[in-house]
């Protein structure tokens, strides 16, 4: 098994966000992978998509399935992040206000990529753009 | 009302704690716990598989989260709204969809009486 997806993520519309991710939560679950990792995929790739939304001006998802792992890129060309490590920090959020009353805004997106999967990857560069490979591997 | 019991299905939860069900959903889903906030990246780092989801967040991003999460149930605190488009993907994802005039905290402690916290 080796299943490619790729999606677009429309920027500015919090409506549509989520529903890349909802679609490969729905593929994981029809090929049988154990829920956790059907979950940890789905989160991790949910807040990606959100960040490029809020952040970025939307993007593209590209996901790749395997027996053992699940692998999902994010890739946008918005302003890119000038401090990782800072972005990366629990409750750091440029987010503005209308973002925050909607619920997002936390600054935990970044934190809980890093929770959900097994590797993260963030290449990013300032004025060109923010790409994220995040890992789920899958153990047993 | 029955206490203690390790875990209810949605539609038993909405009839012991006379809670209004706003969009049925899959009202067997079995709640095994339950989980409060409305920053929903708090609630997509904390949540529990299986947990009754008591928030004041009614949109669809809400939805969204509790499908990802694998929430059993929304339980909409003090007749906060469900908007529009919310309900609908609600409907479509089959997400249960509770309300209660009752805030959030005393919603928790109910819950966890039922579920014999
Ligand atoms: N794709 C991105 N492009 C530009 N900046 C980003 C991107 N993703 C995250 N950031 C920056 O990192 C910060 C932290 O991200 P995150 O932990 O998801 O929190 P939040 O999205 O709630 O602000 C954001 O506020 C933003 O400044
Ligand atoms: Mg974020």
């Amino acid at each position: 098994m080796n299943i490619k997806l790729h999606y677009d993520v429309p920027g500015d519309d919090f409506t549509r966000a989520g529903e890349a991710s909802g679609l490969v939560k729905r593929k994981l679950k029809q090929l049988g992978f154990e829920p956790d990792v059907v979950r940890r995929v789905a989160i991790a790739m949910y807040e990606g998509e959100i960040n490029m939304v809020i952040h970025a001006g939307g993007g593209e998802a590209d996901v790749e399935i395997l027996p053992d792992r699940v692998t999902v890129v994010l890739t946008d060309h918005g302003p890119g992040i000038p401090d990782v490590e800072q972005a990366m920090q629990e409750g750091w959020s440029t987010a503005p206000d209308n973002v925050r009353s909607l619920g997002f805004g936390a600054g935990m997106g970044l934190p809980n990529i890093k929770k959900y999967s097994d590797t993260l990857e963030i290449d990013t560069k300032v004025g060109e753009g923010t790409a994220l490979t995040m890992t789920i591997l899958v153990k047993g | 009302m029955e206490q203690g019991r390790k875990s209810w299905t949605v539609g038993e939860l909405a009839q012991a704690m006379g809670l209004e069900t706003v969009v049925e959903g899959d009202s067997s889903r079995e709640i095994t716990g339950g989980y409060c906030g409305d920053l929903l990246s708090w609630v997509m780092g904390r949540a529990k598989e299986g947990d009754a989801w008591i928030t004041v967040m009614g949109n669809v991003n809400a939805v969204a989260v509790a499908v990802l999460a694998d929430a059993a149930c929304i339980l909409l605190a003090e007749d906060s709204p469900l908007d529009d488009e919310a309900k609908e993907r609600a409907l479509s994802q089959e997400v249960p969809v509770l309300r209660s005039g009752k805030d959030t905290f005393s919603l928790a402690v109910e819950l966890g009486r039922l579920l014999g916290r």
